[in-house]
């Protein structure tokens, strides 16, 4: 028996284990060595974040590109490729130095060339969030080679929440300036100035990396290499981890159901931290055009008759925090003094009776329809839950299935009473929170926009007022304001802020040391 | 009388029928043996058979499986019964059409009818169901749609077999309609072979229908058996029950139906029946 042959007597997949070692080939200390095994599914497209934003991409491409910042896990911004940053009283101007010494993986040096080229050229053309918020720079200036300066058009405080390594990755001038970004033949090999580089992609079977020699920050990386493998079967990817065939699990790796179970190994440490920046934020959507959904207290009854508690338990098996209004508790800015809707049947029944919709004979008041989101089973179940639990009140749903395209049609164009909905907060409400109830962002056929069709021109005034106050107490004091008005009204119904598993390894150190968690650079992570 | 009396005879027929009467009656009372919703959650989750009120277990949301297995029958009876229903009503018209006229229209008949065949049944059933989307109307519209053309060629060959004898001949030259011929001279001495394959096309009905609900192409809104087994089967390593029960209610139905299929068989043929 060869070696090939014993790795796949002992493997989950033959093709994921072909010819690469496993395991760690040096550890002692936090000291240099080692080589991390871990899943990407599904497999991206391209590793290049700048023009794929899919989340495999990220998480992969988070170790090839970095970013000016970091976040620690409270969204308080760290030293990225800047090792310093500024910014003016009148919040239009940033100003920031690099550290020296960076180099991207083909050996030329970053420069603030770079910086300036990325987020002001490149990004706002291929990355539709970055686009967003990057197109509010007025200029760029260079005064030198570590010293980028940015113009704002106007004062915009969520900037320096949107520099991680998601939203603004750096890619090299050299190569992209001047070409087709998306039909560079340089993309295939990925060169960006992050601690690991792109050694190999077998399509189909892994991405393998290795450290980056020329790294800026001292000692740096711990890790030999990375290998990412793509295993695209849920219950192969749980057995990789029961056979520690694998170090480290992210996202949807393992399923909900199977972490009760795999959380008893006794050589993994399961946290669901590290999301933070991201906060995945789950409600009901409602479609405040359609009767009786327009009517605030209908939409109250509904906050107070869905048993959220059994819900986390049953359809998520413990996973998520109850969600108690529009920001996550997890993100700045969360108000936590905010009205609450306990779970009552009477309290719901009441409102319905005050609205005058008394059940008929057959104890239904009123028929919804629900569009599941057709993302896997787990919607499946928590749409049967809604539809049981909201007709003890008497409101009757019907179930509708459909595909990932039509889900989205019908949804993005009102063409929907009730579905159920997934968005990210991104730091700070102005980038990931307000989209969803502003007004001028009631936009048909665009998903994760004001799809609800919620106006309030108080909500809009003081979400835009938010966003360009530049100081933080005010700040507050605005966003407090505003989920208070919002839960109120309940445009949407909160249910859940959405956690994942993500298995480490306990011999792994510094995994999900940063608010993008497993996106991140993984430069300081190491084995023991 | 003498079918009945033959019937009753007949071992595994019988079997087969205790069963399916069974089956008939649970779909019949489950609104009395379980006055609750089935989509109800009950109890706890993941609670194994025996439990304190719930026989056969419950589900990941509480579920009652037995309440579950109970109203599911009677959607998988209906579905069944309907769609075959279905089937019949067209396969026996183009099969009689084919047959009694023969030549060109026989030829055209016969050709589509093969379109028919040629595609994957269950296949078929998905797209259209996919296509139409998920409510049990369209699925047993679905199911007819894919299990009519062994009934036409059935009917087709019967009737060719038929249609020169004597007693149809004589009844062409009293001047009788077709249509009085067709239906009171040919097809009442055809339809023995064409209730036992229509019994047997209700078992893969039941079959069809479970393979879809747990492909996830079910009604929602329907508990059935195979969006049971659909559902459990991700978490089959911690609740074999979940599975295990759907799947045998539909081993015995379906089980049960071929034996009533194969005793009707053996009873309606003469040849056979003779023998006894």
């Amino acid at each position: 028996m060869n070696r090939r042959e014993f790795a796949k007597l002992m493997g989950v997949s033959a093709v994921a284990l072909s010819g690469i070692p496993l395991g760690i080939t040096r550890a002692a200390g936090q000291t240099k060595g080692g080589t991390l095994n871990t899943i990407i599914q599904p497999e991206p497209p391209i590793l290049v974040t700048a023009l794929n934003q899919q989340q495999p991409t990220l998480t992969l491409g988070g170790k090839i590109y970095e970013s000016l910042l970091r976040y620690s896990t409270d969204l308080k911004p760290m030293p990225g490729i800047a090792q310093s940053w500024e910014v003016s009283p009148d919040g239009l101007t940033y100003t920031f130095k690099l550290f020296p010494g960076i180099t991207f993986h083909d050996g030329k040096p970053l420069t603030s060339e770079d910086v300036a080229f990325s987020m002001t050229k490149m990004l706002p053309e291929t990355h539709a969030r970055a686009r967003a918020i990057y197109s509010r720079i007025d200029k760029a200036e260079t005064p030198d080679p570590l010293t980028v300066i940015f113009k704002m058009k106007a004062p915009f405080a969520p900037f320096l929440t949107a520099l991680d390594c998601t939203t603004g990755p750096i890619v090299p001038k050299h190569i992209y300036d001047g070409s087709d970004y998306r039909k560079n033949p340089a993309n295939a090999q990925a060169i960006g100035s992050g601690p690991f580089k792109l050694k190999e992609w077998v399509k189909g079977s892994h991405v393998h990396l290795v450290r980056h020699e020329g790294y800026y920050r001292k000692d740096e990386p711990y890790l030999d290499e990375v290998i990412y493998r793509i295993i695209p079967d849920a219950a192969s990817r749980s057995l990789a981890l029961e056979q520690g065939k694998i170090q480290l699990t992210q996202w949807n790796d393992i399923e909900f159901y199977d972490v009760a179970r795999l959380s008893k190994l006794p050589n993994y440490e399961m946290t669901t931290k590290g999301y933070e920046y991201f906060a995945p934020h789950q409600w009901l959507e409602l479609n405040n055009r359609v009767k009786p959904m327009d009517d605030k207290r209908f939409r109250q009854a509904i906050a107070h008759a869905l048993d959220l508690k059994s819900m986390a338990q049953r359809v998520y098996f413990g996973m998520p925090k109850i969600a108690t209004g529009p920001v996550s508790s997890k993100t700045r800015f969360y108000e936590k003094d905010v009205k609450r809707y306990d779970y009552s049947i009477e309290k719901a029944k009441a409102l319905l009776d005050e609205m005058g919709l008394k059940p008929g004979p057959d104890g239904k008041r009123v028929t919804l329809k629900y569009l599941i989101p057709p993302y896997g089973e787990v919607y499946q179940r928590a749409g049967e839950f809604i539809r049981q639990t909201l007709g003890r009140v008497g409101i009757d749903i019907q179930l509708e299935n459909t595909d990932v395209g039509g889900w989205a049609e019908k949804f993005s164009n009102w063409d929907y009473e009730m579905t159920g909905n997934l968005v990210y907060q991104y730091g700070d409400p102005a980038l990931g929170v307000s989209r969803t109830y502003i007004s001028s962002n009631i936009k048909k056929g665009i998903l994760f926009s004001n799809t609800a069709g919620y106006s309030n021109p108080e909500v809009d005034r003081l979400f835009d007022e938010a966003a360009s106050a530049t100081d933080d107490a005010k700040r507050q004091e605005l966003y407090s304001k505003v989920q208070k008005i919002l839960v109120e009204d309940v445009p949407v119904v909160w249910m859940f802020e959405a956690a994942y598993p993500t298995f480490i390894d306990k011999r792994l150190k510094n995994v999900t040391s940063t608010g993008v968690g497993v996106h991140e650079s993984f430069s300081s992570v190491s084995f023991g | 009388m003498s079918t009945l009396k033959s019937f009753l005879r007949h071992p595994t027929g019988m079997i087969g029928l205790i069963v399916l009467l069974t089956v008939v009656i649970l779909a019949v009372t489950a609104p009395w043996l379980f006055p609750d919703d089935p989509w109800d959650m009950v109890g706890a989750p993941f609670q194994p058979p025996l439990s304190e009120g719930l026989w056969l277990g419950s589900d990941m949301l509480g579920r009652d499986v037995a309440a579950g297995i109970a109203h599911g029958a009677r959607i998988s009876l209906i579905i069944g019964v309907i769609s075959t229903l279905t089937s019949l009503v067209i396969g026996v018209t183009i099969g009689a059409i084919a047959g009694y006229f023969g030549g060109k229209v026989d030829e055209v008949m016969m050709r589509i009818t093969e379109l028919f065949q040629t595609i994957p049944g269950f296949i078929l059933a998905i797209l259209l169901v996919a296509t139409i989307g998920p409510k049990i109307s369209n699925i047993i519209f679905a199911i007819g749609i894919v299990s009519w053309p062994p009934l036409a060629r059935l009917t087709r060959a019967e009737f060719m077999r038929l249609r020169g004898r004597e007693f149809v001949q004589a009844a062409v030259c009293q001047g009788q309609h077709p249509l009085t011929v067709v239906l009171r001279r040919i097809l009442p001495n055809a339809i023995s072979p064409i209730i036992v394959t229509g019994s047997l096309a209700v078992a893969s009905a039941i079959l069809i229908e479970s393979a879809l609900s747990f492909m996830g192409l079910g009604d929602p809104n329907l508990m059935s058996w195979g969006f049971m087994i659909g559902a459990a089967r991700t978490v089959i390593r911690q609740a074999w029950w979940m599975s295990v029960f759907p799947g045998l209610a539909i081993l015995l139905t379906v089980l049960a139906i071929n034996l009533v299929g194969e005793g009707l068989n053996d009873t309606l043929n003469p040849r056979i029946s003779r023998k006894r």
